[in-house]
């Protein structure tokens, strides 16, 4: 028996290219659905082999647009392409405008595409805690590249490091003096660096400053971020920009680095799943503690502080220390 | 607000099939849509029947808005139902807004159009609307 005959249906089916069965099992994914989790097992052997590329920056940068520059570079060399747009959503109404397939251009009837957007829905780090499983279903449904874009307000969305083997941080020119480059967040998780809409005024400073800070050595595991200016209107730099990102697949290979930094990303997966269960397990016990109650009566009346009543709860639960 | 037979959001494809450049309308409703919790996907200007209906098969929505102003709603509306029935994806709940006359709407709706909105309706009562139909309600 092969072992393709005992995979679950919708496993098969994405295998076969069945693009409803995927967009289906995303949607299960996105909403945490036990009946996805027989299929992500069923497929996960598939998985971890192909460029998994991270597009971030902040909001209006022409992420959306160099994408679909990426994506007609990338289908005229044959090569089919996953996305998984992520946008945020309101922490208010949990709604959200997905908006980032404006900007897709491809020929009818191309299913060498498959385009889905996503929100975030209130996870932090920019990226949904489903991005990571979506890519896998990707992948096994058989795109040789995946791009993942998301929005990377400054200095706090690094999420996208976890995600893919290559991340390119887009910047416009104007964003503030070379002080700004030498941030803690965003400007550390580049591995490539796009400076769009190059056509404009200052595009040359901004790429300069970036290079000043390049020089200095911000660079992770040996590898010195490439700078590539871009422009999607004239359009100009598009190969370039995915050269950088094969140096630097390539450069994860040579190094050793591939294999190191995907161990390193499974095991911080497996002990947040572990954090995960064990804290809403943790949830579900103090809800229904009758102690929380009087201990938050003595918090709100500054009679116990924060701690301490933690401490209390803690010990009730838990034992010593 | 969650969907018909799962845990997340409601998904809505808002789309402008055909040529026409005039998207106020699609934009308020998608907000408003957004507002009421809802996960929008929003397609944009210039949408081709096959285009909607790969995006609303990709995005796996739960419903499917149309905003046109062209004039060309008897082409393009009767043609993005084909080919959801082609896909076998009937059960995609299409609704529409924007300039229909009162005599093309009722063919619409005869045709399969679920819901239509012509100027001056509440943002409410398309909300309500969505919310019904994303649900599998009539």
């Amino acid at each position: 028996m092969s072992p393709a005959v005992r995979q679950p249906p919708g496993a098969r089916a994405i295998v076969e290219g069945d693009r409803r069965a995927l967009a289906q099992t995303i949607s299960a994914v996105e909403d945490g659905d036990p009946t996805a989790a027989p299929i992500l097992r069923a497929l996960y052997p598939r998985t971890g082999r192909v460029p998994i590329v991270g597009l971030t920056g902040p909001l209006g940068v022409g992420k959306s647009s160099l994408l679909n520059a990426l994506i007609g570079h990338l289908r005229a060399a044959g090569k089919t392409v996953g996305v998984v747009a992520v946008d945020p959503s309101s922490p208010f109404t949990g709604g959200s405008v997905l908006g980032d397939r404006i900007r897709l251009e491809r020929k009818p009837d191309d299913d060498g595409i498959f385009f889905r957007s996503m929100a975030s829905r209130g996870e932090a780090g920019g990226v949904a805690a489903a991005t990571r499983e979506v890519t896998r279903l990707l992948e096994a449904a058989g795109y040789d590249v995946l791009f993942v874009e998301t929005v990377g307000s400054g200095q706090v969305d690094v999420a996208i490091r976890d995600i893919a083997s290559t991340s390119v941080v887009v910047l416009v020119p104007h964003l503030g003096d070379e002080v700004q480059t030498l941030k803690a967040g965003l400007f550390e998780i580049a591995d490539v660096f796009c400076v769009n809409k190059a056509d404009l005024p200052g595009a040359d400073l901004a790429a300069k400053d970036l290079g000043e800070l390049v020089a200095l050595g911000t660079g992770r595991d040996g590898w010195a971020p490439v700078i590539v200016p871009t422009s999607t209107t004239t359009p100009s730099g598009i190969a370039e920009l995915w050269t950088a990102v094969l140096a630097h697949e390539s450069f994860l290979d040579r190094s050793g680095h591939r294999a190191e930094r995907e161990r390193a990303r499974l095991r911080a997966e497996v002990a947040e799943r572990v954090r995960d269960r064990v804290g809403r397990e943790v949830a579900d016990r103090l809800e229904q503690d009758p102690e929380l109650r009087r201990l938050l009566d003595r918090v709100v009346a500054r009679q116990l502080d924060p701690a301490g009543a933690a401490d209390e709860l803690y010990r009730a639960h838990y034992g010593r220390r | 607000m969650v969907r018909r037979g799962r845990s997340g959001p409601i998904r809505v494809l808002i789309a402008k099939p055909g040529l026409d450049g005039h998207d106020r309308g699609a934009k308020v409703v998608a907000r408003a849509l957004r507002d009421a919790g809802m996960e929008v996907i929003y397609a944009g200007l210039r949408q081709t029947p096959e285009e909607v209906v790969r995006a609303a098969l990709e995005e796996d929505v739960d419903l499917i808005g149309l905003s046109i102003l062209s004039g060309a709603h008897m082409a393009l509306f009767p043609r993005i139902l084909e080919l959801l029935r082609a896909q076998k994806a009937a059960r995609i709940p299409v609704f529409a807004g924007g300039i229909i006359p009162d005599e093309d709407a009722r063919k619409l709706k005869k045709a399969g159009i679920k819901a239509i909105f012509g100027p001056g309706t509440s943002l409410q009562e398309i909300v309500t609307t969505a919310q019904r139909l994303a649900r599998g309600g009539a």
